[in-house]
């Protein structure tokens, strides 16, 4: 142990052969996985005054080269027409340049009548979203009705609200069919949810938009919709590098989700090249 | 970027909102209603940290509305100013201060109109005419102007109009559509939204 003495590291908790005995560290792996009983209790950045501090990290990530802002490439869309909700997403995760799938499923089912669209941080949507599902069957085994889009959403808004500031990083569609209709809402870690026709989420989103905006109708036929939505997406894809792999289609019906289509954006890409040299 | 107006008259609170939800650079929403009715006789109009905004409004309504319940009666409008702007404070020396720019409008049969202009340091005063925002900037001298102490509705209305043709003129920023409410002793009333398309032809008479 001489060495250790040396290097001023003996009294280091890892150097200690009973670590995990020690109060502390028990304490800490209760502190840092308590979350798994209830999941409210979510660990908060581990220093002092989380919100000030963590803006002062990624204010300074530059300097330090202590990056903790993770780069969340994705494109994820959803709207409202005449039929009911589509959404449609790509799949590839990626961590600042390295893509780490290309087959993920950034649509969540919650249930039956409701969907979730991830985009942002994927570790935090997954946790989120389960959270989430969990708290919508309980509504329904407590009320015995399936609970509303506006009701989900807010619910998933509370906890955004409730942990801004802290580092979380999403951006999420809701969609469903509820009594009053088809639903879209969008929330985010910021904490704001907003009801609408149309919208688009991550990095590829502004490619998205225009295709979508362009093609946009109320009264669009499912199959147009359906078409439109895997287009807007295609074309995110191909522009942005952070987005790609399987563009998954979603419709929601009042009968419920369906799954209409998982298509490889390649696949696409040489059927519209295609279909353009044919015109 | 967003943009708040308020104009008080002798009997009457009118306000504008612009309509615009933006993230980054992205319009998402070009028809979100920033004027909330919170009683008979109360608006509120809010701006700000998106997410605080939504959060902090529905807490101070909900609470207005718990008041009425317990005693049967409204909060006056100057009284709903000072809760609101009491609770601002508070939260500004907690752990979660809410970043919010707000306007508290109402009327009362005993003490009139009320105009509160409230912004994210709780910084509360009761005004005649006022703005928040960028686009606000533009209006005040426009204010100074035409505002006078008998003005009636329509030529508040007609204010509006003028600070939004400016804003759309002179704000780099698109600021397309413009809700207006107004509340008085009849209570409170949507009136006909001012948007750039409404506007060509309000240029093209004047």
């Amino acid at each position: 142990m001489a060495l250790a003495e040396i290097c001023k590291i003996s009294n280091a908790s890892y150097m200690k052969p009973t670590a995990w005995n020690s109060s502390d560290a028990t304490d800490d792996l209760k502190t840092f996985s308590c979350n798994l009983a209830n999941p409210y209790t979510l660990a908060a950045p581990p220093f002092e005054n989380p919100m000030h501090n963590l803006n002062q990290i990624q204010a300074n990530s530059g300097k330090t080269g202590i990056k903790i802002d993770f780069d969340h490439g994705t494109t994820t869309l959803g709207f409202k027409y005449q039929g009911g909700v589509i959404l449609a997403v790509d799949s590839r995760a990626t961590g600042g340049q390295y893509i780490g799938s290309q087959t993920m499923k950034k649509i969540v089912e919650i249930n039956d009548f409701l969907l979730g669209t991830l985009a942002g941080g994927a570790a935090d949507c997954v946790y989120w979203d389960r959270v989430l599902s969990k708290e919508c069957r309980l509504h329904e085994l407590r009320n015995k009705e399936r609970i509303s889009v506006a009701a989900a959403s807010k619910i998933m808004a509370n906890i955004a609200h409730e942990y801004k500031g802290m580092g979380l990083s999403m951006g999420m569609m809701l969609a469903g069919y509820d009594k009053r209709g088809p639903g879209l809402y969008y929330v985010d870690s910021e904490g704001s949810r907003t009801p609408g026709n149309l919208f688009s989420v991550g990095s590829g989103s502004l490619f998205a938009y225009g295709v979508l905006d362009s093609g946009y109708r109320w009264d669009l036929q499912d199959k147009e919709a359906q078409e439109l939505g895997q287009r807007a997406i295609y074309h995110a894809t191909f522009r942005d590098a952070y987005s790609g792999g399987i563009i998954r289609v979603y419709h929601m019906t009042p009968t419920g989700w369906v799954n209409v289509s998982n298509t490889d954006c390649m696949e696409l890409h040489y059927k519209f090249k295609d279909e353009k040299a044919a015109q | 970027m967003e943009t708040l107006l308020g104009i008080k008259g002798k009997d009457f609170v009118m306000l504008a909102a612009d309509t615009t939800h933006a993230r980054s650079i992205i319009v998402m929403k070009e028809d979100q209603n920033k004027i909330h009715k919170v009683s008979d006789n109360l608006l509120i109009s809010t701006t700000g940290e998106s997410g605080d905004t939504e959060q902090f409004t529905e807490f101070i309504s909900k609470n207005i509305a718990l008041y009425k319940m317990r005693n049967g009666y409204d909060l006056s409008p100057r009284a709903a100013a000072h809760f609101t702007r009491k609770n601002l404070a508070d939260y500004l020396r907690s752990r979660t201060p809410y970043q919010v720019f707000m306007f508290v409008a109402g009327y009362d049969e005993t003490e009139g109109a009320e105009l509160a202009f409230i912004d994210y340091l709780a910084n509360a005063k009761s005004l005649n005419h006022a703005g928040h925002g960028y686009g606000a900037m533009f209006c005040s001298s426009i204010y100074d102007r035409y505002w006078h102490p008998n003005i009636t509705q329509d030529e508040a209305y007609d204010i509006f109009k003028k600070c939004i043709v400016e804003i759309q003129k002179r704000l780099v920023v698109n600021l397309k559509n413009f809700n207006v409410s107004v509340v008085d002793k009849n209570g409170v009333r949507n009136l006909e939204p001012i948007s750039a398309q409404s506007l060509t032809d309000y240029n093209a008479s004047s």
